[in-house]
């Protein structure tokens, strides 16, 4: 058994409200920069749709992540003698045109334009070219809240999977929002697709991390990772992406797209793993059962011999102490609410989604007289296919989703019936059995799912500074401060300096 | 006069140039140490350039090195006659030229036309790619035309020797005064070319990950160590 931490994030689909607040502070903190405009760490996505970039979903094209053959696990774009033959051109790269072409607007024209009949307008120019651009057609969150519906809806590989359930009648469309970041995977294919090995993961915390001196600009990360989360900054010819803003976390704070999250929708701790097996996980035959295989990596941080091992690897008591009070535990692996995103990729992903149970309700007419039992066909019925949500968030399997749902059901009728009364009633309940839970186990899911304050949502041990050998260096260093363009009013397009 | 600064001087103030600026821009530029790709701009002219550019140019180095750097005596030795070598240096160096010639023709136009590309490409883009246009136009001329029309000319008795002798530090640069214009040029303004390769783009070949398929797929580092990664 090899013992390691691993911080991750649970994000709670069923509050999220799509204001899309995560991605601005996220571009306001980490991609407000010449080579950065195009890239969204975070962002959030109206699903059914194409995501961010375009069909990110299709591993056919881009090959990301990982494929099983002849039951050993391989880079699906191809191992490293391949990705060498392919160094000077990477067939399966994202182009500009499948995230945008950014672009800001001619505001000067409105201060000099001179009188004429009309008002002056402010044109878009691209932040790539410089040139005006008549007709931008594709942008951030181009296809928000379904606009283009029944264009953009196919576009989406989940749809295209089970076309024949989707209807795109006005009163039977569907739709949710899926916040994204980096995964922070235990089994990354970026960093197994680095030919320059300048990708990695922390030992400490699990957060993978761009080494920015030894990144030569090879990009096989780019679509080696079938999240799409890492960019190419074309300013500077290096890959960046989403480092879980280490430098809050490394202070005990939560990341800056979930501090500012006003639906309070996410949650971050630290969960413990057996690295030794992490392998083995990834490499079971049926993708339906990666979900399990995945959890069963996980380490019990209450158990006294997991305690002891990881004190030997190097784990001190406070991140022990974070990884029992762990929100992430409870909800990704005892109560099994939060699903991992495509676990059928193989790459073993952190950051959790629990399945969102609205607009369920809508079909039920007589919620007052409705017996507990009543609601399971409710959660049959649901708006949002479950084939859907099981396409996303389960490998195709649609029993561990309706699993989740029922148990989001069960302590929605709980905690209504601990008001208006029925509590004996629900205890007994087909739909406490089914969805194989108890009102002890309950009324703590609604403790954490709706009340609970800051300190309970992120439970995060602080870095372990003491062991920093410079700490005059760090206090002040910027990890990009050698590449990093002045600060201040940029012109477009942005002059890069010859070779630094 | 001149014969001595060109083949016993020159040389070494471009080899010079070239291994204290790499070591410079390595250990104080590191993080402009990349390969400048503009695939995310442009995907379909590149597939094209990029693809028989960077294959052509490996060829073509593979000849180099079996014509300059191993000795005749080598070839007599195994046995290949002057015709044969001759033959399959004509061909196969005509092959490898038009690769490199066509790769980067069809660069150029996508860096001057492609409106994306064409914003970002910079002064030493531009450079790089005409200096290496005319060294592999002149060298597939000579390869394919000169050699073939004129006279398929020895030059593992003179350029060979000669570029040998530099790496022992006693150019022999009598050896360079009847080689003919053509390839004198070719050679004069090769080493214009690899003094500037620290300037530019070129640097990333000397980044070739070679050990790639020999680590381990996942890598791991701690934090208050990766300064000595």
């Amino acid at each position: 058994m090899k013992v390691k931490a691993q911080v991750a994030m649970v994000m709670h689909l069923d509050k999220c409200i799509g204001c899309h607040t995560c991605s601005v502070t996220c571009k306001n903190t980490w991609t407000n920069r010449p080579g950065m405009e195009y890239v969204w760490y975070n962002n959030v996505e109206t699903r059914p749709g194409p995501g961010y970039p375009k069909e990110w979903e299709n591993t056919d094209r881009f090959k990301g992540g990982w494929t099983l053959r002849n039951g050993r696990l391989h880079l699906r774009a191809g191992g490293p003698v391949a990705k060498l033959a392919n160094i000077f051109f990477n067939p399966n790269m994202a182009t500009l045109d499948d995230f945008y072409e950014p672009w800001t607007y001619d505001f000067e024209h409105l201060h000099k334009s001179p009188k004429k009949e009309n008002l002056p307008v402010a044109r878009p120019i691209s932040m790539i070219t410089g040139k005006y651009m008549d007709k931008p057609e594709w942008g951030p969150n181009w296809d928000d809240d379904l606009a283009g519906g029944s264009e953009v809806v196919p576009m989406d590989p989940n749809v295209q999977k089970l076309q024949e359930h989707i209807a795109m009648e006005y009163e039977k469309t569907f739709m949710m929002y899926l916040p994204r970041i980096c995964e922070h995977c235990l089994n990354p294919s970026c960093v197994a697709s680095c030919p320059s090995g300048a990708l990695y993961k922390r030992d400490e915390d699990g957060i993978v991390l761009v080494d920015q001196d030894a990144c030569r600009g090879w990009r096989f990360c780019m679509n080696g990772c079938p999240y799409h989360k890492v960019y190419y900054n074309w300013n500077t010819h290096k890959a960046e992406k989403c480092n879980f803003c280490y430098p809050r976390t490394e202070a005990g704070l939560p990341t800056v797209c979930s501090e500012t999250c006003v639906g309070r929708i996410r949650y971050i701790g630290v969960v413990l793993y057996d690295a030794d097996r992490v392998k083995d996980a990834a490499s079971v035959q049926d993708p339906k059962e990666l979900y399990e295989s995945q959890l069963s990596v996980f380490l019990d941080p209450n158990d006294p011999h997991v305690i002891e091992e990881a004190k030997k690897s190097g784990i001190n008591d406070s991140w022990i102490k974070s990884a029992q009070e762990s929100p992430i535990y409870k909800m990704a692996m005892q109560w099994k609410i939060a699903l991992p995103l495509h676990p059928e990729y193989r790459t073993l992903p952190m950051v959790w989604y629990v399945p969102p149970l609205s607009p369920i309700m809508n079909h039920i007419t007589n919620e007052a007289e409705l017996s507990a039992d009543g609601f399971i066909p409710a959660v049959d019925q649901m708006r949002i296919p479950m084939e859907y949500l099981a396409s996303l968030l389960a490998a195709d399997d649609v029993s561990v989703i309706r699993r989740a749902l029922l148990k989001m059901v069960a302590m929605r009728v709980h905690m209504r019936a601990k008001t208006v009364g029925g509590v004996d009633e629900v205890r007994k309940s087909k739909l406490i059995a089914e969805a194989d839970t108890s009102v002890e186990e309950l009324e703590d899911m609604a403790r954490l799912l709706g009340v609970a304050k800051y300190n309970e949502r992120f439970v995060i041990p602080t870095g372990r500074r003491e062991m920093d050998d410079n700490l005059q260096y760090r206090y002040g260093a910027c990890s990009i401060e050698d590449i990093a363009p002045p600060e201040g009013m940029v012109t477009y397009p942005y002059g890069r300096s010859e070779n630094g | 006069m001149s014969g001595l600064f060109w083949w016993a001087v020159y040389p070494y103030i471009c080899g010079t140039i070239l291994i204290i600026a790499s070591f410079y821009r390595f250990v104080f530029r590191g993080k402009s140490w990349h390969a400048p790709s503009t695939e995310i701009f442009e995907k379909k002219w590149l597939r094209v350039g990029s693809t028989l550019f960077h294959w052509g140019i490996i060829f073509a180095l593979v000849g180099h090195i079996m014509g300059v750097l191993i000795p005749l005596e080598f070839y007599e030795a195994i046995g290949v006659t002057e015709g044969v070598y001759h033959f399959f240096a004509i061909a196969g160096g005509g092959v490898a030229g038009l690769m490199v010639v066509i790769g980067l023709i069809v660069l150029i136009i996508r860096k001057a036309t492609n409106p994306r590309v064409n914003a970002h490409a910079g002064f030493s883009d531009y450079f790089t790619v005409v200096l290496l246009l005319i060294i592999a136009g002149l060298g597939t001329y000579m390869t394919l035309i000169y050699n073939t029309t004129y006279v398929a000319y020895e030059y593992r008795l003179t350029i060979g020797p000669w570029f040998r002798s530099l790496f022992t530090f006693q150019p022999q640069y009598e050896l360079m005064t009847t080689v003919p214009f053509i390839f004198q040029l070719h050679i004069v303004i090769s080493f214009l070319l690899f003094a500037s390769i620290p300037f530019t783009q070129l640097i990333h070949m000397f980044s070739f990950p070679a050990r790639y398929p020999a680590r381990a797929p996942q890598q791991y580092r701690a934090r208050n160590g990766y300064k000595n990664n």
